[in-house]
């Protein structure tokens, strides 16, 4: 079974390959180029690097929010795109599940949280019995208010994502449990964790055709949240 | 073995794809003239809620309807990818969010299948559809460009070889057309709104003014004409006093044609040219192509104008820009990115051939 991993929800843009159960490539760059310059040629690296031959492929497995709304549109249409040209399906995998499959296997809770902006972030909290299991579903919510649920669980808990740099100290000064920061190589998006997952999502026939996918930016545009008005001239 | 084919090969092929604004379009095109289906899904009843078009609304509206427009274009074609020569996509001016899902989008079937792309401009697409309208058209010729978000008179000497003559200062003229119509209480759109009811109204019943440039007499000045318009309002609301919509609407509408093709004439006095084309949306305006005509057939110069259905945001126009830089040889990388301010004649890939 072949899958390619497709992650450009952040400020990361990442692709994979993954071959029966092996990771082929992975490239992954968190540089200030935009993802509409980098992610279709570092997968034609990937590509002729392994020698894939994209007609091989069984799905395309691509984050599928919540995430930079233009990021995930860029990642969207590029596996839209794939999955329309080779005839393929897409497996959608949240990102904040593809975020917490980074940190497979570990006993304690894992809360990854993206910088969402407007004083909110995006999170969720993972636990693995082995498998994936969702604690609370992926949401847009105040930081204050993630670690006040945490502090309900008590657990010991890992926080990952981008959002970390940026709420490191309302973590520290608020959190009433054991708590640690993912390191650097696994603190951000990977594509071979949303291709690893997202196999396993194939293999339980979660796949769909690529024009029933559409990100979940788990939030509304501005202009809709304030509703239709009447512009002044 | 793709350039055997090619080399034998008699006509070509390109599927386009275009996501600018607020509609969602992709084509297929034959040697840049001949459409196969062009196929468009339009968001406006979306935006018109707002009173205009709203970005990120729009950009998720074209992730959502992008694959089912292309595979309808494919269908009505009667063709699959594989008989597809090259991908023609616009990749600016306009929402840089909404530009980005075609971009991806045809870049990422280009890689899959290993099919040449070509990015295009949105307005050198809006001039190629008087190529589609006109099988025997040829450059030079001269070219209105005027949209909800462009003004621009353009020369074109060759295919794919534009030169710009004048442009807007300020508002473009389909801007002018959005914000006296929602003034007037007509809502938007307001260029077909404005259109419809200046049938209905005296178009010498107030003198609004033809707006000049200081130091040109090429260039469009439209938001001095937009002011005045609303000072009008103002002053009939001060006095207590209604104002005749239709009156309004027809005087403006009369201000902005009278513009447009003094300046167009003169321009295309002093290049000499013997062909006028109009493009982009407001190129529909049956007032405006009524004004071209007569102003043309005085002077002796062949007019010519897109069908509506080619005038608004459409992929065949792209198809028909694409195709005539395609077989110069020009493509876009797997790089390409959406450049919401291109500029006419700015190009980001290279010449192969």
């Amino acid at each position: 079974m072949k899958i390619i991993g497709i992650d450009s929800s952040g400020l990361v843009a990442s692709v994979a390959i993954l071959e029966d159960g092996i990771v082929t490539a992975e490239y992954t760059t968190n540089y200030k180029k935009t993802h509409s310059q980098t992610l279709l040629p570092m997968l034609e690296t990937i590509k002729d690097m392994t020698q894939l031959d994209m007609g091989s492929i069984d799905a395309i497995a691509t984050a599928s929010g919540p995430g930079s709304y233009t990021g995930l549109r860029i990642g969207s249409a590029t596996a839209k795109g794939l999955a329309l040209a080779l005839d393929k399906p897409i497996v959608e995998v949240p990102t904040l599940e593809g975020l917490a499959y980074n940190l497979w296997g570990t006993g304690e809770l894992v809360c990854p949280i993206m910088d969402a902006r407007r004083n909110q972030v995006y999170a969720g909290v993972y636990e693995f019995d082995p498998e994936l299991k969702t604690v609370i579903e992926g949401c847009a919510i105040g930081i204050e208010e993630i670690v006040e649920r945490l502090n309900e669980f008590g657990a010991d808990t890992i926080f990952l994502g981008d959002g970390v740099p940026v709420y490191r100290e309302i973590i520290e000064s608020r959190a009433g449990f054991n708590y640690k920061f993912a390191p650097a190589h696994r603190a951000y998006q990977s594509a071979a964790s949303i291709a690893t997952l997202g196999a396993e999502y194939f293999k339980a026939g979660k796949a769909i055709k690529g024009d029933e996918h559409a990100p979940v930016y788990l939030r509304k545009s501005q202009a809709e949240n304030e509703g239709p008005k009447h512009f002044e001239v | 073995m793709m350039d055997i084919k090619k080399d034998i090969k008699k006509d070509i092929k390109l599927l386009a794809i275009e996501s600018s604004c607020d509609e969602t379009a992709a084509a297929v095109v034959v040697n840049g003239r001949k459409v196969l289906s062009n196929t468009i899904y339009s968001q406006i009843d979306l935006h018109t809620l707002y009173g205009g078009v709203v970005p990120e609304i729009a950009s998720r509206k074209h992730i959502e309807k992008i694959d089912q427009v292309i595979r309808q274009s494919l269908s009505e074609a009667g063709c699959g990818l594989g008989d597809i020569d090259a991908i023609a996509v616009t990749y600016g001016p306009g929402l840089v969010g909404a530009l980005l899902v075609g971009v991806a989008e045809a870049k990422a079937i280009s890689f899959a299948r290993g099919i040449p792309l070509v990015g295009v401009h949105h307005i050198e697409g809006h001039i190629s559809a008087n190529y589609i309208e006109h099988p025997d058209l040829e450059p030079p010729f001269m070219c209105l460009v005027a949209s909800g978000g462009h003004s621009h008179l353009v020369m074109v000497n060759d295919y794919g070889d534009y030169e710009i003559i004048a442009r807007t200062r300020d508002d473009a003229a389909g801007e002018a057309f959005d914000k006296v119509a929602r003034a007037i209480g007509l809502g938007y759109p307001g260029g077909p709104k404005i259109d419809k009811i200046s049938r209905e109204g005296n178009p010498d019943a107030i003198d609004f003014p033809r707006g000049k440039v200081e130091g040109s007499d090429l260039d469009f000045s439209f938001s001095g004409l937009k002011s005045s318009v609303l000072n009008y309002l103002n002053g009939c609301r001060m006095k207590g006093e209604e104002f005749s919509q239709a009156d309004v609407a027809a005087s403006f509408q009369k201000a902005v044609v009278d513009v447009l093709v003094e300046h167009s004439m003169h321009a295309a006095a002093l290049r000499g040219v013997k062909t006028f084309a109009i493009a982009g949306g407001v190129a529909s305006n049956s007032h405006l192509r009524e004004a071209f005509e007569k102003a043309c057939g005085e002077r002796g110069i062949r007019f010519v104008h897109p069908s509506p259905v080619l005038c608004t945001d459409n992929a065949a126009m792209i198809g028909a820009a694409g195709y005539y830089e395609y077989i110069k040889g020009y493509r876009s990388g797997n790089d390409l990115n959406a450049v919401p301010g291109l500029r006419i004649g700015e190009k980001t890939g290279v010449y192969r051939l």
